[in-house]
């Protein structure tokens, strides 16, 4: 079962710096390591994070095998009008969750 | 020497089968120390960080099977409240007697039972995510809830049984609980420092399982870390340790979801 979590201020002011949150629930199986019997573990993870304001990219992230499970992103971004945020994961087989938050600007 | 050695192993035998109120079964009369003050400041802050904590996402989906309508239109917060505010404080009551069977139960059974007495649902295998999700909420509505119990005489017998697997040794490596936990705790092993073993912040998100667990794996870990024969998830023996470990922990706060490594 994936989940997410997001964090987005509700309100901000014209040009201040917001910091913007992304959580998601995922295994991030890296493929290197191998069960009791010796099996290999096949690679289950999250390729890239996406995250638009408005439909203007502020973030894209290629994820690796060495990011830990349940990844938790934090960066910032400008308030510029109000309006919302978009968050997008996309994992190595093609399969998306997204995520989408509110923020008012004044 | 060999004499003295004996009639001390004597007085410990029998003192354990003498507690006669739970003031004896106490813990030492130590310091209580949560496992928090063992973390390092960044974990202390994620598990502090309401948003990023990791068990958050298994609290989060724990709320959505709560509110979830699963038989007629009802659902567990038709009797708990849409919020879950009448689960608030509940965590540090268990494992207690469930009055209807009169058996010993901890709050992952109790969810259980209610899922198959009011609900018609069925009964979720013990470490199932769905079951741990809603552990975690359960409990984290008891988050910052100082651990106070009221000793229930019908309890003895089980606080008994737990006290005596906590402080008998066992294994290939012939350790008790009690000698890592009671004697050492603070002290280095390997890379950790080790805790007092507290049970105040699971169902937890160890770092090592890269998963929220619930005690009993926690449990299961540390029997197989002495090498000895770890019992099920869910057995007697480790719900009467669960029950122990609750009094033990007297004074300190509920932190579930906590961080652990």
């Amino acid at each position: 079962m994936i989940n997410t979590r997001v964090s987005v201020p509700a309100n901000a002011n014209k040009g201040e710096v917001i910091e913007l949150k992304a959580l998601i629930r995922h295994p991030m199986e890296s493929g290197h390591r191998r069960g009791p019997r010796g099996e290999a573990i096949p690679r289950d993870i999250i390729v890239k994070f996406e995250c638009e304001y408005n439909n203007n990219k502020v973030l894209s992230v290629d994820v690796h095998p060495g990011v830990s499970a349940n990844p938790l992103i934090t960066f910032y971004t400008i308030a510029t009008k109000s309006g919302y945020i978009n968050f997008k994961w996309t994992d190595q087989h093609g399969q998306v969750w997204t995520d989408q938050a509110k923020i008012a600007v004044s | 020497m060999r004499l003295c050695v004996f009639l001390s192993l004597l007085l410990i035998v029998h003192s354990s089968e003498q507690l006669a109120s739970y003031a004896d079964m106490m813990p030492p009369p130590e310091k209580v120390v949560s496992g928090y003050e063992f973390l390092t400041v960044e974990s202390k802050s994620l598990q502090d960080d309401e948003f990023a904590n990791p068990g958050m996402l298994w609290v989060d989906r724990g709320f959505e099977l709560y509110s979830k309508e699963v038989f007629g239109n009802q659902s567990c917060s038709s009797c708990h409240g849409n919020d879950g505010e009448k689960l608030i404080g509940i965590a540090e009551t268990y494992p207690k007697i469930d009055s209807q069977s009169g058996e010993l139960i901890n709050i992952e059974e109790r969810i259980n039972l209610c899922r198959s007495r009011f609900l018609a649902q069925s009964h979720l295998p013990y470490e199932d995510d769905d079951l741990l999700a809603l552990t975690a909420y359960v409990t984290s509505k008891s988050r910052g809830q100082t651990i106070t119990r009221d000793w229930d005489e019908e309890l003895e017998d089980h606080v008994r049984a737990g006290r005596i697997y906590f402080y008998n040794r066992r294994g290939q490596m012939n350790l008790s609980c009690s000698q890592c936990h009671n004697d050492y705790w603070g002290k280095s092993m390997r890379g950790e420092t080790v805790s007092q073993g507290h049970s105040n912040g699971f169902p937890t998100y160890r770092f090592e399982w890269q998963h929220l667990g619930s005690l009993h794996r926690r449990f299961r870990d540390c029997d197989l870390g002495v090498r000895a024969e770890p019992h099920e998830g869910g057995s007697l023996i480790y719900k009467q340790l669960e029950l122990y470990l609750r009094l033990r922990s007297e004074g300190l706060t509920i932190e579930s979801p906590s961080i652990r490594r």
